[in-house]
């Protein structure tokens, strides 16, 4: 890619760890809510990571009041990103974890990966 | 002051503003431009500045071109691309020099003329959105078909400026109202809010939005 292209875009974000899919994640967003601003926490399952420079980018899963899966794709160098804490590694073996939306309950557990 | 540049396309990315929000921004190389004429009423029948852009090696030009260049003891650079910009206050004199921070600020409202990318010969679906046929119920070679051209008999003939198939892209493009974002003095880079036509690599003339 062009030096020019890259010299505008967006530095690496130091509040956001190397994510892994399966990672237990709690994300911290700031939100502009008229003239205050506040820190709303999204707590879920890293589903899936692209590393793609400038327009990195992850997505969280979480499930909702009601058992309604939500999911959120946050920009990874995003200066609206406060914060990303990783709470645990799960053993995985696929890079999109899209089929943890066709379980619900006990199924949709994953396995605890302690070695980093 | 004129409110004008000649630039390069370098691509688009996406920047943050300063909300944080993601903004798709088109950078350019534009400038540094030189004013190799200034246009008069009483010169040239009416009043504009031409600006030059791009350095090459001078065995890239004419003679000619290299002779414009070196008017009045100019000593301007080789210059690859000539644009002229319609202005009547500009203050500004031959030989001399713009910069992108000079011309343009952030949060002004441009429109960019380039040429857009030639797709060739294209059919009339690609090329005036036409719907094209149905897909079933027993259609052959109709899915990209444009339809019917005209009438019968009467008028016997198809009018003139009926849309259809031929060449498409390659022509001047001017997109209005994009917003400045971005500006870099020292890269000579100008980043405006969304895309602009032509190629990576393709000149392009930047001016002060005149709608606004």
């Amino acid at each position: 890619m062009s030096e020019l292209l890259k010299a505008v875009e967006a530095a690496e974000n130091e509040n956001v760890p190397q994510l892994r899919p399966g990672d237990q994640v709690r994300v911290f967003l700031r939100i502009k809510e008229g003239n205050t601003e506040r820190t709303q926490e999204f707590r879920g399952t890293v589903i899936r990571v692209r590393n793609s420079g400038n327009n990195a980018n992850f997505t969280v899963r979480r499930i909702a009041s009601n058992g309604i899966g939500v999911e959120r794709t946050f920009l990874a160098r995003s200066p609206r990103l406060e914060k990303v804490m990783v709470e645990r590694h799960s053993h995985v073996r696929r890079a999109q974890l899209y089929y943890l939306r066709e379980r619900t309950g006990k199924r949709s557990r994953l396995k605890q990966k302690f070695s980093s | 002051m004129l409110k004008g540049l000649i630039g390069k396309k370098v691509g688009m990315t996406q920047i943050f503003d300063e909300t944080g929000a993601a903004v798709p921004v088109t950078l350019i190389e534009a400038g540094p431009c030189y004013v190799t004429q200034v246009r008069t009423k009483d010169s040239s029948g009416y009043s504009a500045v031409q600006l030059g852009f791009g350095e090459v090696k001078p065995k890239r030009l004419t003679a000619g071109q290299l002779g414009h260049l070196k008017r009045n003891n100019m000593n301007l650079p080789p210059l690859r691309f000539l644009r002229e910009f319609r202005e009547k206050e500009h203050g500004l004199a031959e030989g001399d020099v713009l910069k992108v921070d000079q011309v343009f600020t952030v949060g002004e409202i441009v429109d960019v003329i380039g040429t857009s990318k030639g797709k060739g010969f294209a059919g009339a679906v690609k090329r005036h959105h036409f719907a094209g046929g149905p897909k079933t119920h027993g259609q052959s070679d109709r899915q990209r078909a444009p339809g019917a051209r005209s009438s019968g008999t009467t008028p016997g003939r198809v009018f003139k400026g009926s849309r259809g198939a031929g060449h498409l892209g390659n022509e001047r493009v001017t997109v209005q109202n994009l917003r400045v974002v971005l500006v870099d003095p020292e890269r000579n880079l100008l980043g405006v809010r969304g895309a602009i036509p032509g190629p990576k690599g393709g000149v392009v003339m930047i001016k002060g939005a005149r709608k606004q």
